[in-house]
């Protein structure tokens, strides 16, 4: 097979050029947010708020309002609802979560069944990176670039908000408003990577290139580089490989995530199993 | 009354019928004391005597019941506002894989007085070099933090409460499972604070350290029972109200905060 061809050939596509600009985008921006999902251990969180935002979604959707606006609601909305029944009641915070956001996706998969739209079910759950809609692809766009704005002005407070919430609170910065900008930040990625992989496997992309940028550095600043690379890489490459294969778009970049994690798993320099391995050989 | 050179100037830190409960339960109640700027001044309580109740209050971290605090004349939130209180956690607070270095961390001292976006200015860098030399990790500054041992994890806390530029330091239990070389360079450091009339508050297990170096002492137990010179305060009987009578068992630690919730965790405790 010719590689310049492989690459060229989908290019001559309108949708596989926009397939291929919104998970890049997508892909990058959840990359950033994952860096603070793994380093702030909100995996669960992330998975949790994904799902929580499918009657948002359906909601806007249905009321024509942007599908942003929905997710931003239900995202919070969940977590302040996890919040409550973890103050009040006995049950553990996991099993909390687990029952939440549960309930929100079925409540949306009802929604998605009873309220007329042309809202597909599968698209939502699945993604439909190859036939996203003209108002949909600028909307991502705009959630991404927020997102990324967000990220950018305020990475050194989020840093310590991960970090040290404490000495953040004890010199005078909001924890609060760091808490819910964090929040906010990972409803409005998982309403842009609905998009591109679905509800299902968009917390992958929330959690997987922060965790594969973390065996590679020791530099927050480092992770962030490698995680948001990685993220664009699997990216591309998944929807290259979906087209040569005509395989699941979302199955083939979250597949490439995964690979990339294993390999930083065995191979990475300091933290990786081999060198682990080696070092850890009686000397002689 | 006291007899320091400092008696006769208004107190640094001065609480009056302090009460904070939480959630009904009450972990200290009209407690009032008074510490002179300058001071090294030991807290000594037992577990859930209300030490870190004391702490959080001075940091405005808890609403109290009753009473006021003042430091340096002002309000907890002014003197937050301007720096003037920085905290010293235990170490076992944070999680020390994050891919951090330590001038990374020491910079975070001085984010309170940076602007929004926090980028660091040349007299941050300034400041973030002459303390590392002062707790003499200069030589580390680039060394992922969970590379250090015990002993420099704590001074590189105490390196970050430094660049703050603090007049109050409060150090929960600083002296824990800490190296001879940390423990001595620390008590030589905490000298030189009283020399630039900083006010330390010490959290502490270590009798021998409230006797060996402390000015001045505040007994705890879901109140302050004594405070004052450590000669006056430190009395057989003052430790027996302060203990319930039982035996001292220094072997007893107290374990650090927990870390990791998921929701909501900055409202919890610290708020």
């Amino acid at each position: 097979m010719d590689p310049v061809n492989w690459v060229m050939e989908p290019l001559q596509h309108a949708f596989m050029i926009k397939a291929l600009v919104i998970s890049a985008v997508v892909g990058g921006v959840c990359a950033l947010l994952s860096c603070f999902m793994t380093l702030k251990g909100w995996a669960l969180m992330g998975d949790a708020v994904s799902h929580a935002v499918l009657p948002g979604v359906v909601i806007a959707y249905a009321l024509g309002l942007p599908l942003a606006v929905g997710a931003f609601v239900f995202g919070v909305g969940s977590v302040t609802v996890i919040g409550l029944i973890k103050q009040s009641t006995r049950v553990k915070e996991d099993t909390v979560i687990g029952l939440v956001f549960t309930g929100f996706f079925a409540l949306g998969l009802i929604l998605v069944s009873k309220v007329r739209s042309s809202l597909d079910l599968m698209h939502i759950l699945f993604g439909n990176v190859l036939g996203i809609r003209p108002q949909d692809f600028q909307q991502t766009l705009v959630i991404a670039a927020l997102v990324l704005v967000a990220l950018v002005v305020f990475r050194r407070d989020l840093v310590l908000f991960c970090f040290d919430p404490t000495h953040a609170q004890s010199i005078g910065i909001s924890t609060g408003f760091l808490y819910y900008l964090l929040l906010s930040s990972l409803s409005l990625a998982a309403v842009a990577g609905l998009q591109t992989v679905g509800i299902i496997l968009v917390v992958a992309m929330l959690v997987t290139p922060g965790a594969t940028a973390y065996l590679l550095t020791d530099s927050f600043g480092a992770m962030a580089v490698l995680a948001v690379a990685s993220g664009i890489l699997s990216s591309l490459l998944g929807a290259y490989l979906s087209y040569w294969s005509d395989a699941s778009p979302a199955g083939c970049i979250v597949v490439v995530q995964t690979l990339l994690f294993v390999m930083a798993m065995v191979f990475a320099p300091k933290y990786g199993l081999l060198r682990r391995a080696f070092n850890n050989q009686p000397s002689q | 009354m006291t007899t320091t050179p400092g008696a006769m100037e208004p107190p640094h830190i001065a609480v009056e019928n302090l009460s904070v409960s939480y959630a009904g339960v009450v972990a200290l109640s009209n407690a009032s004391l008074r510490l002179n700027q300058g001071a090294i001044c030991g807290l000594v309580g037992m577990n859930g005597a209300g030490k870190s109740t004391l702490f959080k209050a001075l940091m405005g971290f808890v609403r109290p019941a009753t009473g006021t605090i003042r430091i340096n004349g002002q309000s907890v939130a002014q003197a937050q506002r301007r720096q003037s209180v920085a905290y010293v956690p235990q170490s076992e607070s944070v999680d020390w894989d994050f891919p951090l270095n330590v001038t990374d961390v020491v910079m975070m001292g001085r984010y309170g007085s940076m602007g929004p976006l926090r980028n660091p200015r040349r007299r941050d860098h300034e400041a973030v070099r002459h303390s590392l030399e002062l707790v003499e990790l200069w030589d580390l500054r680039r060394r992922q933090i969970g590379q250090l041992s015990g002993g420099q994890r704590k001074r590189a806390f105490l390196a970050r409460a430094l660049v703050q530029g603090a007049s109050v330091l409060l150090l929960d239990e600083p002296f824990n499972g800490v190296d001879v070389r940390t423990e001595k360079l620390m008590a030589q450091l905490f000298m030189a604070f009283r020399r630039e009339r900083r006010t330390l508050l010490i959290s502490t297990h270590d009798m021998d350290h409230v006797t060996g170096f402390c000015d001045q002492v505040v007994l705890i137990n879901k109140t302050v029972l004594a405070y004052g010179e450590t000669s006056e305060v430190f009395t057989r009987e003052n430790l027996a109200l302060t203990f319930g009578g039982c035996v001292l068992d220094q072997s007893k630690e107290v374990p650090g905060p927990q870390r990791g919730s998921m929701v909501a965790d900055h409202r919890e405790g610290w708020s």
